[in-house]
């Protein structure tokens, strides 16, 4: 084979042939004739180098610049500097682009990417991107060389647990959904990613769609199934459509459909969109919702695997499960339980969202704890307020306050501290956060969402929710503390799903770790981290005020008055704490009570 | 042709598109709908009456199940629906002022239509753009990191 030391990618995309492009390559190839070069540098067409905007273009390897605005009189200039005395011709070189990706920068030192590693990196509309990055070859490896009990053993020595929150040990689930009686199986995807704050299911389906494909397949092919969907919520319409597009790009590949690599394997996948509910993400309603029925939850027993979709046995797991599967099978079981603690292997991928600096995705491995996660990994709290509360496990999980930062992440202790791993979201909040109007935020988003059909979680949600409105309300009795702790156990021990059986923990955990607030609400009538608008203050410091009117002016209400030149005064009943006034105050003077 | 007679075409043909792409079928009920809702904006009872006869289904399991989901309508929407994400990603970066101001300057409050049948305003659960809340969806465009100074500006985008 011939060896050249240079290659030099000339761009010919249309737009950067209208302006000239086949004419610099003539150029540059008799410039490269001319000055003897050409034995060494090889001249190549390609396309998509990302800058026809400024054409023509090429790009240099293996130093990798890329030349951009050339014209045919530019070559003998950059042929004599960049290749004959080595210098990089700064003045054609393209401005270096740097990517915002707000969701996704490059990962940190404690980071471990599995699910995430083709995400930014791949194109997720072109399979052979995927293929590349060693796509498909689990599925493969999994129908030429393994029996369904190969891939249940290995994915039982990986220790793979269920990533939707439950945590449930994926081999038996496939395990029991293989040996249930049936003529016909179903896997399906939980894609349904609706707690509040969770967005690493989009992210994965709309970055990186055949890693869940392809670890649906092998699912399939374990348990015996030749269906299966995914269900996906209606709010993320770029991932039905990014995954739309590559089901179609797998069964023309024959990666999906009849016969797939030639073996006896059939499977056909389908997507299934939501139309808003978040009680859907619960395993019954989803299938129920699949069915086309309302999305209520069903009583399990049975269990889907037993007598699931179309009361056939069904395997069920979430985005993340199925995206891990692929390279454990590639990679060895082995491999994959080297990360993370004794009971939970692996990475867990969360989203960051709140009072933090680095708000996105991110991926580390179990055993992390929440204080590398948000101060090393999230690069801390913003404007460098003081840490009060991390919201963990959605909004079925529980808030967890400082003392609980070295706290190892992993599905046993968060259970143990009163939160939850639940799918990913973290919120965290700093020292300016109520905790009761938090609780109070949560409870009104699970009434919104409960379904209806059991009375502990339809009635006992609004009841709570309602406690907690008259004590944000500066209207908190004694006794309302002991009576939501026991409507929390009844709404706990009592409710079909897990959307009531987990309702409570934002309420729970509150109460647990932040008491003092709720009493401070209750008997003080003071929100000390003064959010609630019926028990704070506006006043006016008389030393501070230099008579300046510009609050009077501008108060909505008229509540405030006084002289030009001498200090004013709120008039409590009169205003409507909109906190105005504090925002157009030049001196610092009106302080929050 | 009367104005009613016009929209029962409109209806009619709505409901033959969605029923010859997903199937007559019960289990693709939800598609269907989602598409008509799409289609007309919400879904009239006389277009639930023409899918309950073409999937020889009751009435009544339609209407439950169009008024479970959120995304569907029974009742008519303004011509642009504004959804406000509630949730607490976007709550505790400043989303109570934006949905003060939002409820403010078009003057309806959650779930209402202005009377000329501008603006519908709803409020969604997570839309996963957690990353830039808070966050307001117009129809189909995005916006996040939304301050409650800017929402004039946004919604004179809206202004024909």
């Amino acid at each position: 084979m011939k060896y050249f030391r240079s290659h030099v990618l000339v761009c010919v995309d249309p737009e950067c042939l209208e302006k000239g492009a086949h004419q610099v390559m003539d150029s540059l190839n008799d410039e490269l004739v001319a000055t003897g070069l050409i034995g060494e540098i090889q001249v190549l067409e390609t396309s998509r180098i990302g800058g026809c905007a400024s054409g023509p273009e090429f790009m240099v390897y293996p130093e990798g610049v890329h030349y951009v605005g050339l014209t045919p009189d530019d070559i003998p200039f950059l042929v004599d500097e960049h290749f004959l005395k080595g210098r990089i011709a700064t003045k054609f070189q393209a401005p270096v682009k740097k990517i915002v990706d707000e969701e996704l920068s490059a990962p940190t030192a404690k980071e471990v990417r599995i699910v995430l590693r083709n995400c930014g990196i791949i194109d997720p509309e072109n399979i052979e991107d995927y293929i590349a990055q060693d796509g498909y070859m689990a599925l493969a490896k999994v129908l030429g060389e393994m029996s369904s009990d190969d891939v249940l053993t290995e994915m039982k020595l990986s220790g793979l647990r269920g990533r939707g929150g439950a945590g449930f040990p994926t081999h038996l689930k496939w395990q029991f959904t293989r040996d249930s009686k049936s003529d016909l199986r179903y896997v399906i995807c939980n894609a349904d990613e609706g707690d509040p704050g969770a967005f690493m299911n989009r992210r994965v389906l709309e970055s990186d769609p055949h890693s869940v494909i392809e670890g649906m397949a092998i699912a399939a092919y374990t348990i015996g199934a030749r269906y299966g969907y995914v269900y996906c919520r209606a709010e993320y319409p770029i991932a039905v459509r990014t995954l739309n597009l590559a089901i179609n790009q797998a069964k023309a590949m024959g990666l999906l459909g009849e016969n797939i690599m030639g073996t006896d394997f059939s499977f056909d996948l389908e997507v299934r969109m939501g139309a808003g509910a978040f009680v859907c993400g619960e395993e019954t309603a989803l299938m129920n919702s699949i069915e086309g029925k309302r999305g209520e939850p069903r009583p399990r027993p049975p269990f889907p695997a037993v007598k699931g979709l179309w009361d056939k046995p069904t395997n069920i797991n979430n985005v993340e499960t199925y995206a891990n599967v692929p390279q454990i099978i590639l990679k060895g079981a082995e491999w994959f339980s080297s990360f993370g603690t004794e009971k939970s292997k692996g990475t867990k991928t969360f989203a960051l969202a709140g009072d933090i600096n680095h708000t996105g995705l991110i991926e580390v491995p179990f055993g992390i704890s929440l204080r590398e996660i948000i101060y090393d990994v999230g690069k801390g709290i913003k404007e460098d307020k003081a840490f009060k509360a991390v919201q963990t496990g959605g909004p079925m999980g529980g808030c967890l306050p400082a003392k609980d930062l070295d706290l190892s992440v992993d599905y046993e202790a968060l259970i143990a501290a009163g939160s939850m791993m639940g799918s990913g979201g973290m919120v965290v909040m700093d020292e300016g956060t109520c905790m009761v109007d938090i609780a109070r935020f949560f409870m009104d988003f699970i009434q919104d969402e409960s379904c209806g059909k059991c009375t502990p979680c339809r009635v006992g949600t609004k009841r709570i929710l309602e406690i907690l409105d008259r004590i944000c309300d500066g209207k908190g009795m004694e006794g309302d503390i002991e009576l939501l702790e026991e409507l929390c156990t009844q709404v706990k021990s009592n409710s079909l799903c897990g959307l009531g059986q987990g309702a409570p923990n934002p309420v729970e955990s509150t109460l647990r770790h932040f008491r003092s607030e709720y009493e401070a609400h209750i008997f003080d009538k003071k929100c000390p981290a003064k959010v609630c608008k019926s028990l704070i203050r506006y006043e006016i410091q008389e030393i501070a005020c230099t008579g300046c009117t510009v609050c009077a002016r501008n108060c909505p209400v008229d509540a405030i008055s006084g002289e030009r030149r001498s200090p004013h005064f709120i008039d409590p009943d009169v205003c409507i704490r909109c906190g105005i006034c504090v925002q157009v105050c030049n001196f610092n003077a009106i302080e929050v009570i | 042709m009367t104005m009613e007679a016009v929209f029962m075409t409109e209806i009619q043909a709505a409901v033959e598109k969605a029923i010859l792409l997903h199937g007559e079928s019960r289990s693709e009920l939800i598609p269907i709908l989602n598409d008509v809702n799409h289609a007309l904006g919400y879904l009239p009872a006389a277009a639930l009456e023409e899918i309950s006869f073409r999937l020889k289904s009751p009435r009544s399991a339609l209407f439950s199940v169009a008024s479970f989901y959120h995304m569907l309508s029974t009742k008519p929407r303004g011509e642009h629906v504004i959804q406000f994400c509630e949730s607490a990603p976007c709550h505790v970066v400043g989303g109570r002022e934006v949905w003060q101001t939002l409820r403010e300057q078009v003057g309806l409050e959650d779930g209402e239509t202005s009377a000329d049948g501008k603006w519908s305003l709803i409020t969604t659960s997570c839309l996963g753009l957690c990353g830039v809340g808070p966050v307001i969806v117009i129809d189909e465009d995005a916006y996040g990191n939304v301050k409650p100074d800017q929402i004039a500006d946004i919604l004179a985008k809206y202004t024909d």
